[in-house]
C-alpha cells in the first residue's frame, strides 16, 4: 500500500491502473504521468522505489488538479450555474439531466431510484 | 458542433445597439427582446433585459457571472407544476 496525493492508496496493480484510483486521473493521464516521471508503465506499484514515487508526486502536483482541489472546483462551477439561475443551474437544483436528455423514461442516474406512484393508470387503448 | 471562432460570439445586433446607446446615455431601462439566442456580452452587465419566453417577458438582471451565457438560458420556456396527485 502506498500513498499518493493524500488519502489515495493504490496497491499491487500496474502503475497505469493504480494511479487511476486518484480522483482526476484516468488511464491517459496515468500514462502521461508515468512517462514524464520516467517510470515504466508495466511496473507494479510495489516495485517503485522512493525516487520514482517522488518523481510521480512531482509530476502530479505540477500538472494536474486532483482530489479535493478538483472536487471543490467542480462544486464551485455547479454552484455558479445555480447562483446565476440559468437553465443548467435550475436543472442541477431540481436534480434532472442538465444536457437536454430525455426524461420521459430513464434518466435514473440523475433522478435517483424509482419513486413508484400508487395507482398510476396504465395507458388505455 | 461549436461555432466558428472566426465569427466570434453571436450577439444580436439590434440588442447590442440599444444597450450601447443606453451605456452612452448613462441610463438604464428595461429592454424587451426576443433574441434568446444572443450571447450576453460584457457590455450588458448591470442592465435589465426582458427576455421573451414564448409567453411573456422575463426580466433578467445581468450580472458579471452571466457573461458568455445566452439570454434564453435565463428565461425558462416550460413550467412544471408537478405530477398528478388525487386532489386537484
Amino acid at each position: 500500500m502506498a500513498r499518493i496525493v493524500g488519502v489515495d492508496i493504490p496497491d499491487n496493480k500496474r502503475g497505469e491502473v493504480a494511479l487511476t484510483y486518484v480522483y482526476g486521473i484516468g488511464r491517459s493521464r496515468a500514462r502521461y504521468i508515468l512517462e514524464q516521471a520516467g517510470v515504466s508503465v508495466d511496473q507494479k506499484v510495489a516495485e517503485w522505489d522512493d525516487d520514482q514515487f517522488a518523481a510521480i508526486r512531482k509530476v502530479i502536483s505540477e500538472s494536474f488538479k486532483v482530489e479535493g482541489e478538483l472536487r471543490s472546483e467542480n462544486q464551485l462551477n455547479i454552484k455558479r450555474l445555480m447562483d446565476i439561475g440559468c437553465y443548467r443551474g435550475i436543472r442541477h437544483r431540481i436534480g434532472l439531466p442538465v444536457r437536454g436528455q430525455s426524461t420521459k423514461n430513464n434518466a435514473r442516474t440523475r433522478k435517483g431510484k424509482k419513486k413508484t406512484v400508487a395507482n398510476k393508470k396504465k395507458a388505455t387503448k | 458542433m461549436s461555432r466558428s471562432l472566426k465569427k466570434g460570439p453571436f450577439i444580436a445586433y439590434k440588442l447590442e445597439r440599444k444597450v450601447l446607446a443606453q451605456n452612452e446615455a448613462g441610463k438604464k431601462s428595461v429592454i424587451k427582446t426576443w433574441a434568446r439566442a444572443s450571447v450576453i456580452s460584457p457590455d450588458f452587465v448591470g442592465h435589465t433585459i426582458a427576455v421573451h419566453n414564448g409567453n411573456k417577458f422575463i426580466p433578467v438582471y445581468v450580472t458579471e457571472n452571466m457573461v458568455g451565457h445566452k439570454l434564453g438560458e435565463f428565461a425558462p420556456t416550460r413550467t412544471f407544476r408537478g405530477h398528478g396527485g388525487n386532489k386537484r
